[in-house]
């Protein structure tokens, strides 16, 4: 289990802490993602809290805990037909308004994780991850 | 009036910035703040004194409201910004690694 | 389907491609090369139909969403986007055959190709769209992903290169969005056609004014004319051969030079001011970049300084403003998107051949492989202005155009920067062409059969731009095109006329 590895990211206090938010992070993520229109929210803002879950989880038990829970290969495959499908609702009006939120959630959510994953991997020189 | 001028303070700090610094790192940070400046900017065009939030809702009449138009574009602005950011630190990071120096003066293979 | 409703396709297909490649591209490497084709070819087909349906109705509006008229974005096609769709998707075109073969030896090619889609989708969504701020984002999305692109080989001078020309599109980016925000808040609408239509009824004043001058930094240092081009040499010189193609033909032309038609000529009302602002960037564009490509001893670099000499001459062309002029511009504009990405391709060729930009190790060209030594003889003769090619049409119609509107200084410039560019290119490619071979390097299969084809397709077009000057063919597109850059207020007329 990820969580088992003492020794690399950040305090028992923000481990904890953290295991005990990310459910409610993401419920609430996804809460937001699904509400829009009238109200504030929508797939970004949504999306934007996602990606902030697993940047989260990243920060407390170090990178290799957040790729093993979300690889970088299945951020690519998930995003492109994500993004397709939200094109696909945009061109012809006729994908239903949810499943548009549920990309455009998936889209930002993996996109930005995405920039966080490639801007760490850079910066530590071992590009072999991906 | 004086927060158009602190704005456009800004955004000349962060001209200055990029135009005048030495370090990439700066020059980035300049960068954004010029994009946040513009920004501020849009949302000072729309808003207007004691202005409510643009979301009609039952049982409301609309009256002063602020202009929903900018804060659509600042939205745009802020993930083409992030983007053109996220580019900008990648390329330093590896830059740094090439060159060994975030110095732009000491950036220049290419001369000519 | 109606030809309205398939406008925003030219921005779908592309896009569409460039999310499909990432999930198959890695597995499958064929898939990443054809997508790329494929989506081309339908993006192609659909500019030239959407073309002749303007050569019919003049304009095309596609409204989407059902938003009443001052409301909601709108997509428009008229004669002057009508003919860059079709020139700049099939310079896209040949560039995607090219990198086919050129590309076999980078890994992660399906990273480029998605770039690439994105590109070519941020060009064509600047082409089609009819407000400004739609403008803007996709402006964006084509510089970024040229950005991108431009670091595609993450070499040390190709990061330099890329970080060089990111800070100064960001400053351009930058002064694009605060120049339509003062925009709005003078006019409070975005639309091209309704931004013409309040300007025209009320004062020039001095916001608008500032927002002009804004503008016009930003467009110029897209176009990269001359106290604004200091990131073009770095870019072009060190980006893959394809990309150096791609910015050289498409994204300089439509980022810049497309932006500024459209926003000073159909949207503000052209000033002598801004006139006499574009005649002195030509000028200094055509000058000092021809002396500075007397020094160039990298063959990338010599042909980034004749680019920009020859976009000067497209920047004077507007400036001087008759309809000859223009006309003048708008076909140098077109013809030298044809020959300079094709001296790029085969620049890449040569590269790949002799492994070296150095102009003064690479020789006899034309021995080792007659199809780049030929592209790379068609492309030089037409950006001289040797007569039965396109070049020296364009180039006699601009000087003539001067002469004409009572400015013989200008024609004069023109003529010698004309005869510079001859000997500048004959000092240097000669001994490219035809000299004595030394060849190091790889030879066999540097020159793929795609990049072959790309070549010669371009050679073929590059030789017969000249028919888009007969009458009653290409002559009528170019006029319609023209009398767009003239009579900003029809388009606004038009424009509104379609939407009530």
């Amino acid at each position: 289990m990820v969580y088992k590895s003492p020794n690399k990211g950040m305090t028992v206090i923000v481990k904890t802490v953290t295991r005990l938010t990310l459910a409610f992070i993401l419920i609430y993520g996804i809460y937001i993602g699904m509400t829009g229109g009238v109200s504030p929210g929508g797939g970004f803002t949504g999306g934007v809290i996602l990606a902030l879950a697993f940047v989260h989880i990243m920060l407390a038990f170090g990178k290799e805990a957040a790729l093993r829970k979300l690889r970088a290969n299945t951020l690519r495959m998930v995003m492109g037909p994500a993004a397709f499908i939200f094109l696909l609702g945009v061109a012809t009006g006729r994908v239903p308004e949810e499943i548009g939120a549920i990309c455009e959630m998936v889209i930002v959510g993996t996109g930005l994780f995405a920039i966080f994953i490639a801007l760490v991997l850079a910066s530590k020189s071992d590009r072999n991850s991906e | 009036m004086t927060a158009y001028i602190l704005c456009f303070v800004l955004f000349s700090i962060g001209l200055f910035s990029v135009v005048r610094k030495r370090n990439i790192i700066k020059i980035i940070i300049g960068i954004g703040i010029m994009e946040y400046a513009v920004n501020l900017f849009l949302i000072l065009i729309g808003y207007c004194k004691e202005g409510r939030v643009p979301i009609l809702t039952e049982g409301q009449s609309i009256k002063n409201m602020v202009d929903p138009i900018p804060q659509a574009m600042v939205l745009v602005s802020i993930v083409l910004g992030l983007t053109l950011t996220l580019f900008l630190v990648a390329v330093a990071i590896r830059i740094y690694e090439k060159y060994g120096t975030f110095d732009i003066t000491k950036i220049n293979r290419l001369k000519g | 389907m109606t030809p309205q409703a398939l406008v925003p396709y030219m921005i779908f297909v592309p896009l569409a491609a460039a999310f499909l490649i990432p999930p198959f591209g890695k597995k499958f490497k064929r898939a990443g090369d054809a997508i790329p084709c494929a989506a081309s070819v339908c993006v192609t087909t659909l500019g030239l139909y959407l073309a002749s349906s303007v050569a019919l109705s003049k304009v095309l509006v596609h409204k989407p969403y059902g938003w009443q008229a001052p409301f909601g974005t709108a997509f428009v096609v008229d004669g002057l986007s009508g003919i860059f769709l079709v020139a700049m998707n099939i310079v896209a075109l040949v560039v995607a055959v090219y990198s086919i073969g050129y590309l076999n030896t980078y890994t992660d090619r399906w990273k480029f190709s998605s770039l690439f889609m994105l590109m070519l989708a941020g060009i064509n969504g600047v082409l089609i769209s009819g407000d400004i701020f739609t403008l803007y984002v996709f402006l964006e999305i084509a510089a970024i992903s040229g950005y991108f692109l431009v670091a595609f080989g993450i070499a040390p001078d190709g990061l330099e290169a890329a970080f060089k020309y990111a800070v100064m599109g960001a400053l351009a980016s930058v002064f694009v969005l605060l120049g339509i925000a003062l925009i709005y808040a003078h006019t409070s609408t975005l639309s091209i056609a309704g931004i013409a239509s309040v300007i025209s009824v009320g004062q020039q004043t001095d916001v608008l004014k500032f927002a002009t001058v804004l503008l016009l930094v930003a467009f110029s240092i897209k176009a990269a004319l001359v106290p604004f081009h200091a990131w073009l040499p770095y870019a072009y010189s060190s980006a893959p051969a394809p990309i150096s193609a791609m910015l050289a033909g498409v994204s300089t032309k439509v980022l810049g030079i497309y932006t500024i038609m459209r926003i000073f000529f159909v949207m503000f009302e052209m000033t002598p001011q801004v006139s006499m602002v574009l005649i002195a960037l030509g000028v200094a564009s055509m000058v000092v970049a021809s002396i500075l490509a007397f020094v160039q001893v990298d063959i990338k670099r010599l042909f980034a300084y004749s680019s920009i000499s020859q976009i000067g001459y497209v920047a004077l062309g507007l400036g001087v403003g008759t309809p000859l002029a223009v006309f003048g511009a708008l076909f140098h504009l077109l013809n030298h998107s044809a020959f300079k990405p094709l001296l790029f391709l085969a620049s890449g060729a040569i590269t790949r051949l002799t492994g070296t930009r150095n102009l003064g190790k690479i020789r006899g060209v034309m021995k080792d492989s007659p199809v780049t030594g030929t592209a790379t003889l068609v492309g030089s003769l037409s950006i001289c202005g040797i007569p039965p090619l396109g070049g020296f049409w364009s180039k006699l119609i601009i000087i003539l155009a001067c002469i004409q509107a009572g400015r013989p200084v200008l024609a004069l410039v023109a003529v010698v920067v004309s005869v510079l560019t001859l000997a500048y290119y004959f000092r240097s490619i000669t001994q490219v062409i035809f000299g004595k071979s030394v060849i190091r390097g790889q030879r066999e299969g540097a020159v793929t059969v795609s990049m072959a084809i790309a070549m010669v397709t371009l050679v073929i077009i590059s030789a017969s731009m000249a028919i888009l000057l007969l009458p009653n063919t290409g002559n009528a597109v170019l006029k319609e095109a023209v009398s767009v850059i003239l009579n900003g207020k029809s388009y606004s007329a038009m424009v509104a006329g379609v939407l009530k």
